[in-house]
């Protein structure tokens, strides 16, 4: 059953590169986006409730404010995530053809915590005037559970092709029977989904607290920063331990189930117990070059005992090697030492909490905080180029090679180049119109929006 | 009907809603295009904005929606439909980019420049968008994408009847989003914009029905066996989508608006599913058909379970949405 060559291997090198990294950026590009859609909703719900339940003005601003940017991140997410469905189908047309009943079921599911989320999200950002408090809070509840719901659909996804099952193949390698729980409820949800959706708490929960950082570090020292600061940021705070546990599960999982991909990402050449665990360095084919080394730490990691056998490259055959080990050691690395470094910085809110009921005093508290939104979207990217790159050659572990998934259409790296500039355009002004915002908040207060069109805000019609 | 039909009518519900939702939404933004420079155009713009504002993200989740139960449910027509029309399809994606950044940022700045840029992304994309979808329903409709997929990446869709397709698309959308504007901007009490749009309305209905006249002598040259399944099986749909055409036509020549939106969703939904029931029980004319395309049966039982679901849950949050943004209890100037 594994990799019948029923297709012809007619797309070249240079396509199946163009896609890989066409789809790499754009997914890269969306992540960023979807995190903050899918954790949005529990941090502005937060402080709306705080507000509502405290009467606290400076809340219910924050709350109002950071729907006002939900509106501009959600339609770019919309957008870039539509074009994700796209790409599907135009990057990756012998994948969909083959396998796109099966883990379809998934995204079917997505559709309908999409719809929920859009409509929801809809009624709450532009609710605020005119719906009653509490009720409004209401109507911000199920784009809550709509975030977590399409969060658990998309990864299960990816998780089904990291280790699928759930289908039946017949001889020529076409699929002639689903079992749509067993693809739902792949063994890699389990540690997938979890570990995407506290990711997606963590950037967005840092992200948000970067900005009342970075307002803090330049002067702004009111309540409404320290508040903006302190809401997101707990909820961050809390999702990191919680991360870093289920980080561990899922190496371990991915040490038993996906083998080559762990042997690439820490460079495990031998096979066998008491392997050194390895930060940072080069991988090659004799070992790892300037690394530091703990011996038998990888051992104790994946099998609570230095005599575990841990499978090297040397037993995977050559042509299911993952690429670019180097590039999958030091994703991995990268990740788990931001985690650790958050984590850290948990911790320090934690104790200065627990010993003064404040924010740490010191200027270096704000500036971690401040770098922490950036820290946490490079983690994610980092987690993402490993499972993915790690999965290479594979685009369903076992069952299909991405070169035989590949378009065979023209013109994948001029589309790339495209599609690069136009993200990079989008990105920015994105980025320059919650500025934008920001700025008029700040100098005439809640009440400077735009209110029409081509036209001075004042002259507002109807 | 077995669980595969029952699929590809879903399909059909998710492009009906598409074409009328999504399709009044790109309308805006052609009416948005053409409203004139900053001074002339502030009102009918205001008044697009307005309108759309709440409503448009989930609008366009239909898309997301036909996409997701095509490749679900018929995985290898999808596969052949954007192996093939990969050009189109596209540039139907960057115009989608385009769209929804351009709306979205351009009612968060200020300053007049960007405006009219973020404005012209908008609208420029709003009438690109839908032209280019509907080159590749004329496309599958001519029969131009071989099963297997990888067909001729340009031919198949710059043809006649494709390119009218398109031309269509951009009209009924156009068409749609004027009609709706009119009972908003009567629910606002603004009989000049009533009037502005009720106009451009006429001119749409009339352009929409020439082209879907040309499009019929289209058909019977480039895609033979859809056309005489239409003028067959599918002359009630056909004669009802005229009728609703002209009764809209009536109506707004009289200036009655009771009864007109329902109408004139009537004659472009008659449209969608006398083009289904007209390639019937093909997916890709005469090539692939529903039965042969079909994903296997419990797919086809989860795509029916989500769709049901969806009647139940989503359905009425639109309908709850619909209605909140009609009273205005959802719209911009919330501060």
């Amino acid at each position: 059953m594994l990799a019948l060559g029923a297709l012809p291997l007619a797309a070249s090198e240079s396509n199946l590169l163009a896609a890989r990294e066409l789809m790499a950026f754009t997914l890269g590009f969306h992540i960023v986006l979807a995190s903050i859609g899918v954790a949005f909703p529990a941090i502005v719900l937060t402080a709306n409730y705080i507000g509502l339940k405290k009467r606290d003005p400076d809340a219910m601003r924050l709350a109002r404010r950071w729907s006002k940017v939900a509106a501009v991140t959600f339609a770019t997410g919309a957008v870039t995530g539509t074009v994700l469905s796209f790409e599907f189908g135009l990057l990756w047309p012998e994948f969909m053809a083959r396998f796109g009943d099966v883990f379809g079921i998934a995204f079917a599911i997505e559709g309908l915590f999409f719809f929920t989320e859009a409509i929801f999200l809809a009624i709450y950002i532009y609710g605020w005037k005119r719906l009653g408090g509490w009720a409004h809070f209401w109507s911000g509840v199920p784009m809550l559970v709509a975030g977590i719901g399409g969060a658990f659909s998309v990864v299960t996804a990816n998780s089904w092709m990291n280790q699928p099952q759930g289908f039946t193949l017949d001889a020529a390698g076409k699929v002639v029977d689903t079992e749509p729980l067993q693809v739902l409820f792949n063994p890699a949800w389990s540690y997938e989904v979890p570990h995407m959706i506290l990711a997606a708490y963590m950037v967005a929960g840092f992200l948000f607290a970067s900005v009342y950082a970075v307002g803090m570090l330049k002067g702004r020292r009111d309540r409404h920063h320290r508040l903006g600061l302190l809401i997101p940021l707990t909820i961050a705070c809390i999702a990191t331990p919680l991360q870093i546990f289920w980080g561990d599960v899922a190496a371990r999982e991915v040490a038993d189930h996906q083998p080559a991909k762990f042997a690439a990402f820490e460079c495990i050449q031998e096979t066998g117990p008491n392997q050194t665990e390895y930060l940072g360095g080069i991988c090659t084919d004799e070992g790892v070059k300037g690394a530091v080394g703990i011996p038998g730490l990888d051992s104790l990691l994946v099998g609570f005992s230095t005599d575990t056998v841990v499978t090297g490259l040397n037993d995977i055959p050559a042509d299911e090697r993952p690429p670019a080990n180097t590039l999958l050691h030091l994703s991995f690395d990268t990740m788990v030492g931001i985690g650790f470094g958050l984590l850290a910085l948990a911790a320090w809110l934690l104790w200065a909490w627990w010993r003064r009921r404040d924010i740490p005093q010191t200027p270096w508290f704000l500036r971690a905080v401040a770098i922490s939104g950036a820290g946490a979207i490079v983690a994610v990217w980092c987690g993402w180029i490993v499972t993915e790159v790690g999965r290479q050659p594979w685009i369903v572990q076992g069952y299909m090679r991405t070169e035989e998934a590949v378009t065979e259409a023209e013109g994948i790296w001029f589309a790339f180049a495209g599609v690069m500039l136009l993200y990079i355009a989008l990105g920015a002004t994105a980025i320059l119109v919650i500025r934008a915002m920001a700025r008029r908040w700040r100098e005439q207060g809640d009440g400077g929006e735009a209110e029409s069109p081509y036209g001075p805000s004042t002259g507002s019609s109807a | 009907m077995s669980k595969a039909d029952l699929c590809a009518a879903i399909l059909w519900i998710g492009a009906t809603m598409y074409a009328v939702f999504g399709g009044a939404d790109f309308g805006g933004g052609l009416w948005d295009l053409v409203a004139g420079d900053a001074e002339k155009g502030k009102r009918p713009r205001a008044r697009i904005q307005r309108s759309l504002t709440p409503v448009w993200e989930a609008n366009h989740v239909w898309l997301v929606f036909i996409l997701v139960v095509l490749w679900t449910a018929f995985p290898e027509v999808f596969a052949a439909v954007m192996s093939t029309l990969y050009v189109p399809l596209t540039l139907a994606a960057l115009g989608i980019v385009l769209r929804g950044a351009g709306f979205a940022f351009r009612k968060s700045v200020e300053s007049l420049p960007a405006q009219q840029v973020l404005g012209a992304s908008f609208a420029v994309s709003s009438v690109m968008t839908p032209f280019f979808m509907g080159t590749v329903v004329g496309a599958i409709a001519s029969g131009n994408v071989p099963p297997e997929g990888n067909g001729a990446a340009f031919s198949s869709w710059l043809e006649p009847l494709p390119l009218l397709t398109g031309a269509m698309f951009v009209a009924s959308g156009a068409y749609l989003a004027a009609i709706f504007l009119i009972a908003d901007s009567r629910r606002a009490g603004d009989a000049e914009m009533e009037e502005y749009f009720r106009r451009r309305a006429l001119g749409a209905a009339a352009v929409a029905g020439a082209f879907a006249v040309a499009g019929i002598f289209a058909l019977h040259s480039d895609a033979r066996y859809v056309f005489d399944r239409l003028v067959a099986e599918g002359l009630p749909l056909a004669i009802l989508s005229a009728l609703c055409g002209l009764g809209v036509l009536a109506m707004l020549l009289r200036r009655q608006t009771r009864g007109l939106r329902p109408l004139a969703i009537l004659a472009v939904a008659a449209v969608i599913w006398g083009w289904g029931v007209a390639q019937f029980p093909y997916l890709l004319p005469t090539s692939l058909d529903i039965a042969s395309a079909a994903a296997p049966g419990p797919t086809l039982t989860s795509v029916l379970i989500v769709f049901l679901v969806a009647a139940v849950t989503i359905l009425p949050a639109l309908g709850l949405l619909y209605t909140l943004a009609q009273r205005e209890m959802v719209g911009e100037s919330s501060e």
